[in-house]
């Protein structure tokens, strides 16, 4: 599996540079060997998680090692799904470093198996886990697609068109997947965060309100900033930089909770 | 067979003035005239002729270059009845590589008045497909044109040269692009009909845009014109309260003072639910005014922003052709390799033919000395013989073509011939 692991990492490291210099020199060949990497280390990627599940008999949401690693995985499988479907080339120099991060951080953490909790509501954990972690992935991607829109967005505004501006797409495409990424991701980290706080409260029998408050509220937070985006979209014509800007916001808060949580 | 000798001789609008240009300008009659004529020269073994309003440059295969570029210099002068000592001042004349790289950067765009713009390679096609028409053309100039095709079409792929849009109506096109997803659901309010401003609508028109509202001080002007754009006019008091309709406004008025206030858009924009509008201002003085550019989800450019895109693009496509040079140098190092290993097949057939014929000569000598083998016999000795020309020649024969691919292939072609006394 170590093999595998590392050529992940080097696989998304190289493809983030990759996709750097792709934004600078604008070539078919730089971007077609850019996604070749990212696919071949996805696909090794596949196989860690494929070996990691033999080993430890269950699926990779138990220890902070195999959180990450999914994490990472989910994100790179939807990248490379939007840069198939939507062809923007350069959300590769957003997304990957993302990846690449989680991966490298991945490598600091214990890999020592861990058995799954062993509850009566393992199904449950399951679901919980899962679900959040899609979900955050998504978030992830309006991040990094939110990043993209307030550089673009200034390009216009300002009327300083740099070098980026003819290589990264329109406003209204980078608003559209940014709506996309949240109304997928938002409710899934909805479902995520209420069979987490069911699980915990089925667990500890403990009432809603004895939770570990810091730990906690950075996570509501992190959730409000999104309900605003998902429902100003829907109901306040919320869009575009401000929708940019909560999406980043609402990320930043979302990785707070993840580290006060390890 | 010595190497084939490619020159040029022409004057384009960095030399000359138009004065002059146009006095040695060809039309087609005039060119398929003076090609017959240059065939005429024993000097002159192809020839094609490119003749726009920005040059006039006659590309030729040639005995000798020198003579060549004379000959051509002197055609030119004769045929245009001017003094080549008037001439001579603007000509420039090229020969082998030079030439080369000068036909690549023609067709790329990159020696154009405008850098990129794309009218030239379909002049330089029609003129090559002329003078293969004429049968002026053959294996050399062939290639060379089709290769310089090729490079055009590499230069504008896989550099930004002609990407950025150079114009104020086109410039206004790519910000609208970037703006909006593409144009097709989106809606164009024209506000005063100026020329410019009617440019710009149909440049938007042709990107897709489908609904085109008119308003004008006059209502037939604007009727008029909502006519030849296939839109609709509005009554000029009232096209405010439409304003939001619009995701793209064009104003051109001859207004003196602002038309379109921040509070107006600031309205128009609530009206949207924020999606977002891009005001073009062409007006001078300008009709909106330019507080709607800190409103959110709005975008206005007038005359000098846009003007400052068409500059900053100017500068891109000149970053762009840095690139393209790049492309052109490693083209024409390519095509030279070509022409190179043309001279390596003449010389290859040569050293095998004085081998074999060694090899012959030498066989039946021997042969000439065992009268008692049998015919069976005398053929396995000749099939000796030639076998060992094969084997000797195989691996210089490798070793010369793959030479000749590379930079210094002129050296081992000429120390080939020396050393087997080909050239004598």
């Amino acid at each position: 599996m170590i093999v595998f692991f590392n050529i992940s990492l080097v696989g998304y490291l190289l493809a983030s540079i990759i996709y750097f210099v792709q934004l600078v020199y604008r070539r078919q060949v730089i971007s077609n060997i850019a996604v070749a990497t990212v696919i071949a280390g996805f696909v090794s990627h596949t196989l860690v998680l494929g070996l990691r599940s033999q080993a430890t008999g269950h699926g990779p949401y138990t220890t902070s090692f195999e959180v990450a690693v999914f994490f990472a995985w989910v994100l790179a499988g939807i990248f490379l799904f939007a840069n198939w479907k939507y062809q923007i080339k350069d959300l590769g120099a957003f997304v990957l470093p993302v990846v690449f991060l989680v991966f490298l951080y991945a490598t600091f953490l214990s890999r020592e198996v861990v058995a799954f909790p062993d509850t009566e509501f393992q199904a449950l954990l399951t679901l919980h886990r899962t679900l959040s972690i899609l979900g955050y992935a998504a978030l992830a991607m309006a991040f990094a697609v939110g990043c993209m829109y307030l550089i673009q967005e200034r390009q216009v505004k300002s009327k300083k068109l740099g070098m980026m501006f003819f290589r990264m797409p329109s406003l209204e495409t980078l608003d559209n997947l940014n709506s996309r990424v949240i109304s997928i991701g938002f409710p899934l980290f909805t479902l995520g965060f209420i069979t987490g706080t069911i699980w915990n409260m089925e667990m500890t029998q403990h009432s809603l309100f004895s939770w570990n408050m810091i730990k906690v509220w950075p996570l509501i937070a992190g959730w409000l900033i999104y309900g605003l985006v998902f429902f100003g979209r829907l109901f306040v014509g919320l869009r575009g930089k401000r929708a940019a800007q909560f999406s980043m916001a609402g990320f930043a808060t979302v990785m707070l909770t993840y580290f006060l949580h390890v | 067979m010595a190497a084939p000798n490619l020159i040029l001789v022409g004057v384009n609008h960095k030399t000359t003035p138009v004065e002059v240009r146009e006095k040695l300008a060809f039309n087609q009659d005039k060119i398929e005239e003076s090609t017959e004529i240059l065939l005429q020269h024993s000097e002159i073994h192809e020839n094609i002729i490119i003749s726009t309003c920005n040059r006039v440059e006659i590309y030729a295969r040639v005995d000798d270059v020198s003579a060549g570029i004379d000959c051509l210099k002197k055609f030119l002068s004769e045929y245009h009845r001017i003094e080549l000592e008037e001439l001579e001042q603007y000509f420039y004349s090229y020969k082998d590589n030079e030439t080369v790289e000068h036909l690549f950067k023609v067709s790329s765009s990159l020696d154009s008045m405008v850098l990129g713009e794309a009218q030239v390679l379909g002049q330089v096609k029609d003129a090559y497909t002329l003078a293969r028409s004429l049968r002026a053309t053959g294996q050399i100039l062939n290639q060379l044109f089709e290769k310089a095709f090729n490079v055009a079409k590499r230069v504008r792929e896989e550099t930004g040269i002609a990407e950025s849009a150079v114009s104020i109506s086109s410039a206004a096109v790519e910000l609208a692009r970037k703006i909006f997803d593409d144009l097709e659901n989106h809606t164009v309010m024209l506000v005063g009909t100026g020329e410019m401003a009617e440019l710009a609508a149909k440049h938007l028109i042709s990107y897709g845009a489908k609904t085109i509202y008119i308003t004008s001080r006059t209502y037939e002007r604007a009727a008029a014109l909502a006519q030849t754009l296939n839109g609709s006019a509005l009554d000029f008091q009232h096209f405010r309260e439409d304003l939001h309709k619009a995701d793209i406004v064009i104003s051109s008025t001859a207004a003196p003072k602002f038309i379109i206030e921040r509070d107006m858009v600031d309205a128009a924009i609530r009206q949207r639910r924020n999606r977002p509008m891009f005001f073009i201002d062409i007006a001078v003085p300008r009709d909106i005014a330019p507080e709607v550019n800190e409103l959110e989800n709005v975008y206005l450019y007038d005359i000098d922003d846009l003007q400052g895109v068409v500059n900053a693009n100017v500068k891109e496509r000149e970053r762009e052709a840095e690139l393209a040079i790049e492309i052109i140098q490693s083209e024409v190092d390519k095509f030279n390799n070509w022409i190179v290993s043309l001279d390596a097949v003449p010389t290859i057939v040569e050293i095998r033919k004085q081998a074999e014929s060694s090899a012959l000569t030498e066989a039946e000598k021997t042969l000439g000395k065992m009268p008692h083998l049998s015919e069976e016999d005398r053929q396995t000795i000749h099939n000796m013989s030639q076998s060992i020309v094969n084997k000797i020649l195989h691996k210089p024969t490798v070793k010369l073509k793959k030479k000749t691919q590379a930079h210094d292939g002129h050296t081992y072609l000429k120390a080939i011939r020396e050393l087997f006394h080909l050239d004598d």
